[in-house]
């Protein structure tokens, strides 16, 4: 199955547009500094523009050619999308290229009435949901390629040479260059080059016109490769009259959750990410995204985190569809009810979820122990929800308990000032406990440790504070950068 | 606990205060007499952090959870989120903005519902009606050695009981209070501010 204008049908689909689109339309994309085409609908092409061109140069020909930007992600998951729509006629399916499927239908047309209505029923859902499709039948994958791509149909069991004879050899997946090549020298039907001698064009060619030739007729393997199905955990549920309540959302949502839930049982999965978008009536959607802190697949647990998102969307005119998502899973599997619990549990997961969803889950932080002198990276923050506790802590000496960025002080030599003022406050030194030689870490430039080695000091001052003062021998200077319980 | 030392630890399913230069020590200490997680609500945009190395020498910095709000009222709602969930056992809140009293009710309500202690470490003077005490932290130079943990501790409000002061040391050794008698006085006789 080929689809010669996947991209610009898909951008097609999209515009609201009653019966096939009129006007000339193509997709631009910014190829080596030149807006480009690279897709075009049959109105544009019947007007003489063709892909590669630049749009500049397409303009002249046609003023009133409507363009869209082309968005490569956005159709390979379209082209996913049909892939996995093809697993009704076989289920063996594969991609070919960016805008063609491959199926290997081998004992699967007669479920559809044989190879002709079969084909037949391709096309016209294709053409009901707006999109060219050219189809092509062989006993071979690259035979049916050569089929799509020149001239429909389908050829006969065993006599593939036939129907590929009069096809033009660009129809045996060559490279350009290949095909002017055996253009030049005459061989311009399939039909020729499997006259031709094979050993001078083997020379001459290299083995992979031959190669490809004998794919198409059979002669040497080349298999369908038919894509891994990842799980996709996704529910719909369609109302027949607009609801606009918080508490009917949540009703709904907590059917789609109860489904939802099941099969993520079945699976032994959990989830970590869950949207939830709520289709309006005028057309628009509002999503709410739920991110968990552990992985889950309790409904009675996961409505209630839902709450404070679908209470904040503006439901218009009312929703029609609500489709609940789980975008990311993690393996979960089944565990032992009863016996040791870890700290917290799930009551703090769920906690943490809820200030998730407020303040976003990656400000939820926990401190993990980091092995270096240097104390503002003695440890690190990470993300409570992705990240488990853990020990290990040791300070050899004693350290602050707030860090702040140095403020400077007015002192000179190495050793602490009797009296220095800081934060307006005049301190006196009491006692100072040092120093403490750090030196910075050579291999993690750090700009804020340019000035070379610290000496630390702990000072106790006669008016009660316990600071940790550092002086730079290098660029000689005193600053204050934590406090002492 | 010392028995003289009343009002301490802090009475649960209530929201407390504490301010001067000593509070996250006390705060600290407050946690490692505890057991459980702890939340701590900060707001992003203050530059001072918690050095969970310093923190070691009060309990495990793996019981303790960081929230950082972008704001004051963020952090008021994650607090109040927490304390009527009652899953955390202590929620320690950086306050930067004095609390109106609705505000600090709030607080309270929730606390009452989850069960939990909570504590905002307030800016001197700024301290919400609405709450249960309210005590004053300072470091001390402590006579006897370099490596004293000296803090002076003064309840200066408290809705369920007397004012006092007390001078206690933390020994990180045994992670344990020691409340220090003044010389010449009994512990607990020590006049209170205000």
């Amino acid at each position: 199955m080929w689809f010669p204008r996947l991209a610009s049908d898909r951008a097609l689909r999209r515009r609201a547009v009653e019966g096939p689109f009129a006007l000339p339309f193509a997709l631009v994309q910014k190829q080596a500094s030149a807006d480009r085409l690279v897709c075009l609908n049959a109105a544009a092409e019947t007007l003489g523009l063709h892909r590669g061109m630049a749009l500049a140069d397409a303009r002249v020909y046609c003023p009133d050619l409507v363009t869209a930007p082309s968005d490569p992600p956005a159709e390979a998951r379209f082209l996913e999308t049909l892939r996995r729509w093809a697993t009704r006629y076989c289920p063996w399916v594969g991609r070919d290229g960016g805008d063609g499927l491959v199926l290997d239908v081998t004992g699967a047309t007669h479920l559809h009435g044989g190879e002709t209505a079969m084909l037949d029923d391709m096309r016209t859902r294709a053409a009901r949901s707006g999109l060219a499709l050219r189809a092509g039948l062989a006993d071979t994958r690259g035979a049916a390629w050569a089929l799509a791509h020149h001239g429909e149909g389908i050829a006969a069991p065993g006599d593939t040479l036939t129907a590929l004879g009069p096809l033009p050899v660009t129809a045996l997946r060559l490279p350009p260059d290949t095909v002017t090549a055996l253009q030049r020298l005459g061989l311009r039907l399939v039909a020729d080059l499997a006259a031709a001698p094979r050993a001078p064009l083997a020379r001459r060619f290299g083995r992979r016109p031959l190669a490809r030739l004998d794919q198409a007729l059979g002669q040497m393997p080349d298999p369908v490769t038919p894509q891994p199905d990842p799980p996709h955990y996704g529910i719909r549920l369609s109302l027949p009259e607009p609801i606009g309540l918080a508490r009917d959302v949540m009703a709904g949502t907590e059917r789609l959750l109860d489904r939802l839930c099941a099969r993520l049982q079945e699976d032994e999965a959990g989830a970590r990410i869950l949207l939830l978008t709520l289709r309006r009536v005028d057309g628009d959607s509002r999503q709410v995204e739920l991110r968990l802190a552990s992985p889950m697949r309790d409904p009675a647990r996961i409505l209630p985190l839902f709450t404070r998102g679908i209470e904040a969307v503006d439901a218009g005119f009312g929703i029609d569809q609500l489709r609940l998502e789980a975008a990311r899973t993690e393996p979960l599997p089944a565990q032992q009810l009863g016996g040791p619990v870890n700290a917290g549990g799930p009551a703090l997961d769920d906690l943490v979820t809820r200030i998730g969803t407020r303040i976003g889950l990656e400000n939820v932080l926990r401190y993990l122990p980091a092995d270096s002198h240097i104390p503002e990276r003695g440890f690190s923050a990470a993300a409570a929800a992705f990240s488990t506790p853990e020990s290990g802590w040791s300070s050899p000496r004693p350290r602050p308990l707030r860090l702040f960025p140095p403020e400077p002080i007015a002192a000179s030599g190495p050793h602490p000032p009797a009296r220095f003022r800081w934060r307006a406050m005049t301190l006196a030194t009491a006692r100072a406990t040092g120093p403490e030689r750090i030196a910075p870490e050579w291999w993690l430039p750090d700009e804020s440790w340019r000035h070379g080695t610290r000496d630390y000091w702990r000072i106790e001052t006669g008016q009660g504070r316990r600071l940790w003062l550092f002086h730079t021998p290098a660029a000689p200077g005193w600053f204050v950068q934590g406090e002492f319980p | 606990m010392q028995p003289n030392l009343h009002s301490f630890p802090l009475r649960p399913g209530r929201v407390h205060e504490v301010c001067g230069p000593g509070a996250t020590s006390f705060a600290a200490i407050l946690a490692a007499c505890g057991a459980g997680p702890v939340l701590w609500v900060r707001q992003d945009w203050v530059t001072e952090v918690l050095n969970p190395v310093g923190l070691s020498a009060f309990f495990d910095p793996a019981r303790l959870l960081i929230a950082q709000a972008p704001s004051q009222t963020d952090a008021l709602a994650v607090t109040e989120e927490a304390l009527r969930d009652g899953s955390v056992p202590l929620v320690v809140t950086e306050i930067t903005r004095p609390l109106d009293l609705r505000q600090g009710r709030r607080l309270q309500l929730a606390a009452g519902t989850g069960g939990s202690t909570g504590l905002c470490l307030i800016p001197e003077s700024m301290g919400s009606n609405a709450a249960e005490t309210r005590w004053h932290a300072s470091p001390r130079l402590a006579p006897d050695g370099p490596d004293s943990t000296a803090l002076r501790w003064e309840l200066i409000k408290n809705k369920t009981g007397t004012l006092d002061a007390w001078d206690v040391r933390w020994d990180e050794t045994a992670h344990r209070l020691h409340v220090v008698s003044p010389v010449g006085e009994r512990p607990g006789t020590a006049q209170a501010r205000g």
